[in-house]
C-alpha cells in the first residue's frame, strides 16, 4: 500500500485549521478531519478471483460554525488551492444557512485512550497476500464452489479544531468471508481481526464446506415460534440494529427507542459495552474528536448507558461519549459492540454444522429447536418495539435431542429483537466470542452465539 | 493536462505493465445535501472528490487501482498498481475472460437540467425544508424531517480500445417524512415517496414536488394510523401505489435480471439469482400485463445516462415482453460469458470504485386502466402506499414489504385506513397475479441501491404505476 504518515495528515489538518481562522475570523469555530484508507479487496466467485481492487484515498473535512450558523464540506483533492476552496465554499454556505440554536461547541481538549492498532504487515499487505487467503479458503474447500473476499484496510484519522484540541490515531483490520456451495446449501466461513493472521483461509474454507455439506438437501419445516440458538454472525445483526434504533441517544430523544436507563429490559444473561479499544479495531476517537469511552450499554440486564455526540448530549444535559457519526442525521452509533461470553474452555472444532464446540454445547441444550448460521436482508419494521424482519441464510438446521438432524430450508423472520432478548429469554450464553465485521469504517462486533427462548419464523423463504 | 490525457496516461501504464485491455475514469463530482428537523437546519454539506479509477484485464484477471490524484505521475501510477494487482488475481484463476466486441465511441454526453441545483441560493433551499417541517412540526409531526440531496458529476473515460467520452450528468431530489410517536409504535407518513423522489435533473424537479403543499396532510394522516386499526391477517386482492411498485420492480425483478448475479459472481454477498439463462426467452416471469424495460435513454429519470462506464451507449431494451423474460442487465464482460450480443449496465458509484452490472432504469410500460378503476373493479381487498421497509433473500425470490399506510376496499371503494400494512409472496407467483395495471406511470428513483463489495450505492429509476395483485398474503406480524 502507499502510505502517508501521521506527519503529512497532521499537516494537512493543521493548514485547512489556518485557512478557516483566517477567513472566519477569530470568531469563527472550525474542527477539520482528515482521513486516509489505504485499502485492497480481493473478491472471489465460482472458485477464481474474479474482481480485485485497491485504493488509497485521503479526504479531508471541515465543520464550520461562524456568525450562528454551521455547515460542512469535503474534499478529496488536497492540493492548496482545493483546501483554500473548500474552506471559502464551507464558509459562504454557512454564512447563507439558517442559524443553529443547537450548536453545541466543540469538543475541548482531551487524550484519546490510546492510538489505535496498527499491524504493519496489514500496512504493507499485498494483493499477492489477499490472493494467498483466497487460496486456502478454496482449497480447504475440498472442491465445493465458494465465493467471497478478503480485504486489508489501513485507517488513518488527524483531528484539529479551534479550540487546541488535536488527535491522530490509526488502526487495520483484516476480514475474510466466504461461502462454500453445494448445489442445494450454501456455508459460510467469516472473520475479521487487527492482525493480519487473526483470519486462516484453511480454517474457514473448512469450516464453510462443513456447514454446507451438512446443509445440502433441506426439507421444509413449518414455520412458527421455535426455541433457538443464533450463531455470532446472526448475533451481530442484531447488535447493530440495537446500535443504530435502542442505544441511539437521538432516537431515545426523540422517543423512537424503545430504551430505558435503569430499566431490567434484557435478560440478566445480557452485559453489553461498546469498546473501540476492545477488539482493537476501532478508532478511540469521533468525528467530533471526543475520546471514545468504554460505554457500558446493557449491564446485567439493565440499560446502563447510550451513545452520545456532542448534540446529544446537549440537548440530554451530559456528555459525548464519543459516537458521533459523519451524518448528524444518523444520531451517535455505538460502532464497536461486544457480547460478554461466559467463562469456558477454548473451542475447538466439532463434528457436524455447529461453528464450533462452543455453539454445539448450547445446541446439546435443546429438545427441538433450530440453529441458525447468519441472518440476511434485515430490515427494521418499526423502530420503536425493533421489529425486523429478514431471512435466514448459510445454513438452518432442525435441533432434536440436543443435535442438529437435519437441514432445513431458509426462513422468513418477523422478530422484535428487544423480546428475543428481553428477561427470561436468553437461555444461554457461547463461551466464545467472535470478532466480525461491522456496518461502518473501523467498525466491528465481539460476539458469542445465543441460545433464546423463542424466535418468530413468519413463513419459509420458499413461499 | 486535460482530464483525457490523464485517463490516457492511465491506460498506457497499464498497458506497459502487460495488460491486455484497460480503461480510466476520471471524476470531479460535487455533492450538497440538506436535512432540516422540526423546523431547523440539521446539516448542510457541501463535497468534493475527484480522482482516477483503472480498470486493467492481464491474462483473465481483472485489477482495479483507483487514486485521488489527477497529476500524470499519479495516473499513471494508478495504471501500473492495477494491472499488477491483475496480475496476483492470476493466482487463483478463473475462465479465459473476453469482452463482447464494441465499436471505439468517442463523444459528449449531458443530462437535461433547466435550474443548475448548485446555483440555487443556500438560503432558498433551507427556507424550503425549514417551512415544509416547520409547519409538519406545528401540525402534530414529533420528529418532521426534510431533506434534498445533490450530484453533479464530469467523467471523462478513455480505454485501449479507442473510446474516449465525456459526461456531465446533474442530479438531485428530496422529500419529507413525518413521524409521531406512540406508546408502543411509531407512525410515519413520507412525501412523494420514502426517502424523496430524485432524477437527473436540475432544481425544477424539487420545486414541482411543492413539498411544503403535503406538509400537514402526511402528518395528520400519521396522526391517523396511530389509532387505525391494524392491518388484516390474511390472503386478499393487494391494490399498491406506484411508488410501492418501483420498489416491487427494483428488488424483485431489477437485482433479479443483473447477469452477475445469475452468472454466481455475487454469491458470496447480494446473492444469486433464481433466473436460469437457459430459460432465456422462454419462462414466464409475469402475467401478459408485465412488460419491463430496460432504459437509460429516458430523459430525467435517475438511471439514465448517454454510456454506460464501460463506452456502451445507452439502448432501451426489453427485459420482460408480456409476461415473458426475455433480457438482463450486462457488461461486456458477462456477456461475453452468457453468450450474449448486448451490455450496456456497468456503472461504478464513483472513480474509487470498480464498474460492475447495475440496473439503470428498469420500469413497467403503463398498462390500460387506471388507479381509480383499479379499485372501483376491486369487491375486497387492500390499498397499500409508500414503503416503509424492504426485505427479500438471495436469490430475489421471497419478499416481505411494508408500507406507511393502507386502506381496506370494499365493493369498489376505499374504506378504513389501516396500519402497519405488510404484504409477502413469491416474485414469479406474485407477478402472475397481477390483474390490473395503471397507465399513470412515474419514473420513480432510487438512490440508495447498494451492491458490490467494497459496498456501493446506486442510483436507480423505475417507471412504475399502480398495479392490482390477486391473492397475496398481507399482515405479518412478529
Amino acid at each position: 500500500m502507499s502510505v502517508s504518515n501521521e506527519r503529512e495528515l497532521a499537516g494537512l489538518a493543521e493548514q485547512v485549521l489556518a485557512n478557516a481562522k483566517r477567513a472566519g475570523g477569530p470568531a469563527a469555530e472550525v474542527e477539520v478531519l482528515v482521513e486516509r484508507v489505504d485499502m485492497g479487496l480481493t473478491r472471489f466467485a465460482n472458485s477464481y478471483i474474479h474482481q480485485n481492487v485497491a485504493e488509497a484515498t485521503t479526504t479531508v473535512r471541515v465543520r464550520l460554525h461562524a456568525g450562528g450558523r454551521t455547515a460542512a464540506g469535503s474534499t478529496t483533492v488536497t492540493t492548496p488551492d482545493a483546501l483554500a476552496d473548500l474552506v471559502d465554499r464551507t464558509l459562504a454556505a454557512a454564512r447563507l444557512s439558517p442559524t443553529d440554536p443547537g450548536w453545541p461547541g466543540l469538543a475541548p481538549p482531551a487524550a484519546p485512550r490510546g492510538r489505535g492498532y496498527v499491524d504493519e504487515r496489514i500496512v504493507d499487505a499485498s494483493p499477492e497476500q489477499r490472493a494467498g487467503l483466497v487460496r486456502a479458503f478454496v482449497d480447504a474447500a475440498g472442491g465445493l464452489t465458494t465465493a467471497g473476499y478478503a480485504s486489508t484496510q489501513y485507517w488513518q484519522t488527524a483531528f484539529v479544531n479551534s479550540n487546541d484540541h488535536s488527535a491522530y490515531a490509526a488502526t487495520t483490520q483484516v476480514v475474510l468471508d466466504g461461502v462454500a456451495r453445494t448445489a442445494s446449501s450454501d456455508g459460510t466461513g467469516r472473520a475479521a481481526g487487527v492482525r493480519l493472521t487473526d483470519v486462516d483461509g484453511g480454517v474457514l474454507g473448512a469450516r464453510a464446506a462443513a456447514k454446507a455439506r451438512a446443509a445440502a438437501d433441506p426439507v421444509e419445516l413449518r414455520p412458527g415460534r421455535y426455541e433457538v440458538v443464533l450463531e455470532p454472525p446472526a448475533v451481530a445483526d442484531m447488535l447493530h440494529f440495537l446500535a443504530v434504533h435502542c442505544f441511539n441517544a437521538k432516537a431515545v430523544g426523540e422517543g423512537r427507542s424503545f430504551a430505558e436507563l435503569g430499566a431490567p429490559q434484557f435478560d440478566p444473561a445480557v452485559s453489553l459495552i461498546d469498546d473501540a479499544s476492545a477488539n482493537g479495531t476501532g478508532l478511540p476517537f469521533d468525528v467530533q474528536g471526543t475520546p471514545r469511552a468504554r460505554l457500558h450499554l446493557v449491564a446485567a440486564g439493565v440499560t446502563a448507558g447510550l451513545a452520545h455526540d456532542r448534540r446529544t448530549a446537549a440537548e440530554a444535559g451530559t456528555a459525548s461519549t464519543g459516537h458521533a457519526q459523519l451524518d448528524r442525521h444518523t444520531g451517535p452509533i455505538a460502532t464497536n459492540l461486544s457480547l460478554k461470553p461466559p467463562p469456558g474452555p477454548a473451542p475447538i472444532v466439532t463434528p457436524g454444522p455447529a461453528a464450533d464446540s462452543s455453539v454445539a454445547a448450547l445446541v446439546a441444550r435443546i429438545k427441538r429447536g433450530i440453529l441458525v448460521s447468519d441472518h440476511w436482508y434485515t430490515r427494521v419494521l418499526d423502530p420503536k418495539s425493533l421489529v425486523v424482519t429478514g431471512l435466514t441464510r448459510n445454513g438452518v438446521w432442525l435441533i432434536e435431542n440436543g443435535e442438529p438432524t437435519t437441514a432445513l430450508r431458509n426462513f422468513r423472520f418477523t422478530q422484535s429483537y428487544p423480546l428475543a432478548l428481553a428477561p427470561g429469554a436468553v437461555l444461554g450464553v457461547g463461551t466464545h466470542a467472535m470478532t466480525l465485521p461491522g456496518e461502518w469504517p473501523a467498525a466491528a462486533h465481539v460476539t458469542p452465539a445465543l441460545h433464546l427462548a423463542t424466535w418468530h419464523f413468519s413463513g419459509g423463504a420458499s413461499g | 493536462m486535460t482530464y483525457f490525457d490523464v485517463a490516457t496516461a492511465a491506460v498506457e501504464a497499464a498497458l506497459a505493465a502487460g495488460a491486455r485491455y484497460a480503461d480510466a475514469r476520471v471524476m470531479h463530482r460535487r455533492t450538497e445535501s440538506m436535512s432540516a428537523r422540526n423546523g431547523e437546519i440539521e446539516d448542510l454539506t457541501q463535497g468534493e472528490d475527484a480522482g482516477v479509477g483503472v480498470r486493467a484485464l492481464v491474462g483473465s484477471g481483472w485489477g482495479f487501482f483507483a487514486a485521488p490524484d489527477l497529476s500524470d505521475r499519479a495516473a499513471r501510477g494508478a495504471g501500473t498498481r492495477a494491472a499488477r494487482i491483475a496480475a496476483s488475481s492470476l493466482a487463483v484463476p478463473g475462465p479465459a475472460a473476453e469482452l463482447l466486441p464494441g465499436a471505439p465511441v468517442v463523444a459528449s454526453w449531458e443530462s437535461e437540467c433547466l435550474v443548475d441545483p448548485l446555483s440555487v441560493p443556500l438560503s432558498d433551499k433551507g427556507d424550503l425544508l425549514v417551512g415544509a417541517t416547520g409547519q409538519a412540526h406545528a401540525t402534530g409531526a414529533d420528529v418532521a424531517e426534510g431533506r434534498y440531496e445533490i450530484w453533479d458529476t464530469s467523467k471523462w473515460f478513455v480505454s485501449s480500445e479507442g473510446h474516449r467520452i465525456d459526461q456531465h450528468v446533474r442530479e438531485c431530489g428530496g422529500g419529507i417524512a413525518s413521524t409521531v410517536v406512540g406508546l408502543a409504535e411509531t407512525q410515519r407518513r413520507s412525501y412523494p415517496c420514502y426517502r424523496g423522489q430524485y432524477g437527473t435533473r436540475g432544481w425544477e424537479l424539487v420545486t414541482e414536488l411543492d413539498l411544503a403543499a403535503h406538509a400537514t396532510r402526511i402528518t395528520e394522516e400519521a396522526k391517523a394510523l396511530l389509532t387505525a386499526p391494524i392491518c388484516p391477517v390474511g390472503e386478499t386482492t393487494l391494490i399498491l401505489g406506484g411508488e410501492q411498485v418501483a420498489l416491487q420492480i427494483h428488488e424483485s425483478v431489477g437485482h433479479a435480471i443483473e447477469l452477475d448475479r445469475i452468472l454466481g459472481w455475487e454469491a458470496g454477498f447480494a446473492g444469486t439469482s433464481w433466473l436460469d439463462l437457459a430459460q432465456l426467452g422462454r419462462m414466464r416471469y409475469g402475467s401478459d400485463l408485465m412488460n419491463i424495460v430496460i432504459d437509460p435513454t429516458i430523459a430525467g429519470a435517475l438511471g439514465s445516462f448517454g454510456f454506460d462506464d464501460e463506452g456502451t451507449p445507452a439502448t432501451a431494451r426489453d427485459a420482460v415482453r408480456e409476461g415473458r423474460w426475455v433480457g438482463v442487465l450486462a457488461g461486456r464482460d458477462s456477456a461475453s460469458v452468457a453468450g450474449l450480443d448486448y451490455a450496456g449496465s456497468v456503472r461504478a458509484e464513483g472513480w474509487a470504485k470498480l464498474p460492475m452490472v447495475r440496473m439503470t432504469n428498469v420500469g413497467l410500460r403503463p398498462g390500460p386502466h387506471t388507479l381509480d378503476e383499479i379499485i372501483a373493479s376491486t369487491d375486497d381487498g387492500v390499498y397499500m402506499e409508500t414503503n416503509r421497509s424492504w426485505s427479500i433473500d438471495d436469490k430475489r425470490l421471497n419478499f416481505q414489504f411494508g408500507c406507511e399506510i393502507g386502506w381496506e376496499v370494499r365493493n369498489g371503494k376505499l374504506g378504513r385506513m389501516v396500519r402497519n400494512p405488510v404484504y409477502t409472496g413469491v416474485g414469479p407467483s406474485f407477478w402472475q397475479s397481477m390483474d390490473m395495471l395503471s397507465g399513470e406511470v412515474v419514473a420513480w428513483g432510487t438512490p440508495n441501491c447498494g451492491k458490490g463489495q467494497p459496498a456501493q450505492v446506486g442510483h436507480t429509476g423505475h417507471p412504475a404505476a399502480p398495479a392490482r395483485f390477486r391473492n397475496v398474503r398481507v399482515g405479518v406480524r412478529a
